[in-house]
């Protein structure tokens, strides 16, 4: 029992490194910036683009993936030393997540060899930027229950509909997006998959703003949008197996939850004058950060067991699928305490505030971990069904057609 | 990285899974919680006979040689069983001690026949309600005689011999329970598969552990104690899950099974969570242990502290998922209850080890940036 790589894995990480310090600025330990807003900055895409570029001449894109993908052939042990590696250094490569984790492994699984062919090299330089079209107003934990509507038209199908939450639509140049290509079978069974061209009239996208005030995703309307089938992925209404690759690939990349942890909240401790003291030698205070550092740690360890089943060649076991839901989690109780600390004065907001004012950003932010991706509910449910092996929710849509199914009025 | 014990470990963990479900099914601990038996002598017998009372002890003084490793895996199947046997008392207390502090003659006096099962030990600190701290304790040694009241010391009454905390270096001492001027009574405790007893020492003869002069010595005893500790509490409580989980299948009501539920579901989904991140901090106190790491005080308490709160959450949440049946004699929930908190409240309770944890982590200046 070690912490320590293999020779293998030593020297792959010592690439990752020397390819990291040539190539990107380290992030200043400690520093908060690396939660914030970069991608919102002045000239953000263009450096991440130029990055991306580099990255993939390196060798550093699709690690993992079989060399006839376009990928490196390497392990996921290598990817994951990388992205821990990449995780010290401020890049803003989440710009191309969507396309490079989410579309490209199912387009390679699913998809024409013409598709894999043209779309691959293109996202993987970041030449090409992707957004996921698949939640809707009336489904979001019920993905299925979407009702956007293609319609065959000759070589083509004709799409109706909205999507919503799609972050990064805005400035994407291709979207990945599930409709419903018939409506008379079980809500499964009537789904297809497209690659849509952002640039195909028809498209109206409309930012929304966040609790936080920033606006990273979009609703996305369609108004007789032509798709040529060329575009279809995967067989006519296997939409459902095919959207369920990507979503695969979606949880798998969960990490942890980006913010203040235990680190800033001994921090805040240390610099908070309580009734009696200094906050981190109040015998309360201690007994919280205590609970933080134990959670903090077990969230560590449920990684490192992760990553030594794949240092193993093995998969991951279910103990992954924890680690969104306990990390979300335990950012928000971080967050609370620590603005509590601050007391009546932790409302403002700014960098003069204690540790950056990373709390008070955060606590703005950290809903959103709690939901995408799976809200808890569901991951729990995930857990519960797939882990443990209980029952399934009795459903009331089940072995039904789609259009004969009760909606609460939000169908129009 | 390798943070996952070797083949060779994972395959004693299956064997010794295999043997406790066949030896020690839950009538095992039924039939100690029943009866007057303080515990089960004949499972002792045969644990010894595996091998297990010695597998932290070098063969040089007649144990297998394994390692820490093999008994935080011989522990967490303990737990899993809820065995009614002196295991964490003699192994890792009484042994640890004698390892870490005894002289070489008291090694080769001891340590053999704690290999061979021929002696049960066990560890006297509390003497009253609260926080323990040796400075401030009445036992005390004077002219080779102890003198001192113990409380609630676990198999106190079924132990041949005690390690015992006094105040003043060097810190502890090896005492024959069986010898003149110790007076045992077994107390009832909310765990009675586990017994317990108070002793009174009134100038009973003892040696003193020569290598417990520091303080911090006791500390140290309970840090190595704590890790094989969580391991039996993470056995304990994933067997409380697995039972919560397959009575949510079986049970119906309103027509399906009450695990098909969301209240039910996402409470196991809970309990699982728990026991999982039991188990990772766990397996960073063996990596500890396993190493004498420098770090052993913090791994140690944040196993320490994970353990016993998954063992409380998971063992009460397993009662309320059977409901009014959950609360009966006939159920085996309770067993995992008192059994947790027993457990949880040996070596100290959570609040202890949590001060704890932040005054090392304060003094260490550990670094606490997330990996």
């Amino acid at each position: 029992m070690d912490f320590e790589d293999t020779p293998e894995e030593a020297a792959f990480r010592a690439k990752a490194r020397a390819f990291l310090s040539a190539n990107a600025e380290r992030r200043k330990p400690g520093a908060v910036e690396g939660y914030r807003r970069g991608q919102d900055a002045p000239g953000a895409m263009e450096k991440a683009k130029d990055f991306q570029r580099r990255k993939f001449a390196a060798g550093f894109v699709g690690i993992h993936w079989p060399v006839e993908w376009g990928g490196q052939g390497g392990t996921q042990i290598q990817n994951v030393i990388y992205n821990q590696e990449e995780a010290q250094y401020d890049v803003l490569t989440g710009l191309f997540g969507i396309g490079i984790n989410l579309a490209q492994p199912t387009i390679c699984t699913w998809g024409t060899p013409e598709q894999r062919e043209r779309f691959v090299k293109p996202a993987m330089r970041a030449d090409e930027v992707w957004c996921q079209l698949f939640s809707e107003p009336g489904g979001g934990s019920d993905l299925a229950a979407l009702r956007t509507r293609a319609e065959r038209d000759g070589d083509d199908w004709v799409v109706n509909g909205q999507k919503i939450w799609n972050s990064g639509a805005h400035y994407s140049d291709f979207g990945i997006l599930v409709a419903r290509t018939d409506a008379n079978v079980a809500k499964h069974a009537g789904l297809s998959f497209f690659i849509l061209d952002m640039k195909t009239p028809g498209i109206e996208i409309r930012p929304i703003k966040q609790v936080s005030g920033s606006s990273h995703f979009n609703e996305v309307f369609f108004t007789n949008v032509r798709i040529p089938d060329t575009r279809r992925v995967g067989p006519v209404g296997a939409g459902w197996k095919v959207a369920l690759t990507t979503l695969m690939n979606e949880r798998h990349g969960m990490r942890d939850a980006p913010g203040p942890d235990v680190a800033e909240l001994f921090r805040l401790a240390e610099a908070i004058e309580l009734e009696d003291g200094l906050a981190i030698d109040n015998d309360a205070v201690q007994e919280k950060l205590a609970e933080f550092y134990v959670r903090s740690q077990g969230l560590k360890f449920t990684k490192f067991r992760g990553m030594t089943a794949l240092s193993r060649g093995a998969t991951p076991g279910p103990e992954s699928s924890i680690i969104k839901v306990v990390a979300a989690n335990k950012l928000q109780d971080i967050l609370s305490y620590g603005l509590d600390m601050i007391g009546m004065a932790g409302p403002t907001m700014g960098e003069s505030m204690p540790v950056a004012g990373i709390f008070e950003e955060a606590l703005l932010y950290s809903p959103a971990l709690r939901l995408a991706g799976g809200t808890d509910e569901i991951m729990k449910n995930i857990i519960a069904e797939r882990v443990l092996g209980l029952p399934q929710d009795p459903r009331a849509d089940k072995g039904i057609a789609f259009r004969d199914i009760p909606t609460g009025g939000s169908r129009t | 990285m390798n943070f996952d014990f070797s083949d060779e470990l994972n395959q004693l963990r299956e064997e010794a899974r295999r043997f406790l479900a066949d030896r020690c099914p839950t009538s095992v601990p039924r039939r100690i919680l029943d009866g007057d038996e303080p515990y089960a002598a004949e499972l002792w017998k045969a644990i010894a006979e595996m091998g297990w009372t010695g597998a932290a002890i070098p063969e040089e003084y007649g144990g297998v040689g394994l390692g820490r490793l093999a008994v935080c895996v011989l522990a967490e199947e303990l737990g899993r069983a809820v065995a009614p046997v002196p295991f964490s008392s003699s192994v890792y207390l009484a042994t640890e001690a004698i390892m870490l502090f005894g002289s070489e003659a008291q090694k080769q006096a001891y340590l053999p026949k704690l290999a061979s099962g021929d002696l049960i030990g066990t560890f006297a600190m509390a003497e009253r309600p609260g926080p323990v701290d040796a400075t401030r304790m009445a036992a005390q040694v004077t002219g080779g005689k102890l003198t001192g009241t113990k409380l609630s010391v676990p198999d106190g009454d079924i132990a041949d011999f005690a390690v015992v905390v006094v105040n003043g270096a060097p810190w502890m001492h090896l005492v024959d329970l069986k010898g003149p001027g110790v007076a045992r009574e077994t107390v009832t405790t909310i765990d009675p598969t586990r017994s317990h007893a108070r002793i009174v020492f009134s100038g009973a003869a003892c040696e003193a552990l020569p290598g417990a002069e520091r303080p911090d010595s006791v500390r140290t005893l309970l840090d190595y104690a704590a890790v094989p500790m969580a391991f039996e509490q993470v056995g304990g409580a994933e067997a409380a899950l697995d039972m919560g989980n397959a009575y949510a299948k079986e049970r119906f009501a309103f027509g399906r099974p009450i695990g098909s539920f969301q209240g039910i579901k996402h409470k196991l989904a809970d309990m699982y969570i728990q026991v999982q991140m039991a188990r990772s901090n766990a397996y960073y106190g063996a990596w500890a242990v396993h190493t004498d790491a420098a770090e052993l005080p913090i791994a140690a308490s944040v196993a320490r502290i994970a353990a016993t709160e998954a063992g409380w959450f998971v063992t009460k949440e397993n009662i309320q998922t059977h409901g009014g049946m959950g609360f009966t004699w006939q159920m085996d929930c309770h067993l995992y209850y008192r059994r947790a908190k027993v457990l949880g409240l040996a070596l100290g309770g959570a609040r202890e080890w949590k001060k704890r944890l932040v005054h090392e982590l304060r003094t260490r200046n550990t670094s606490l940036e997330a990996a």
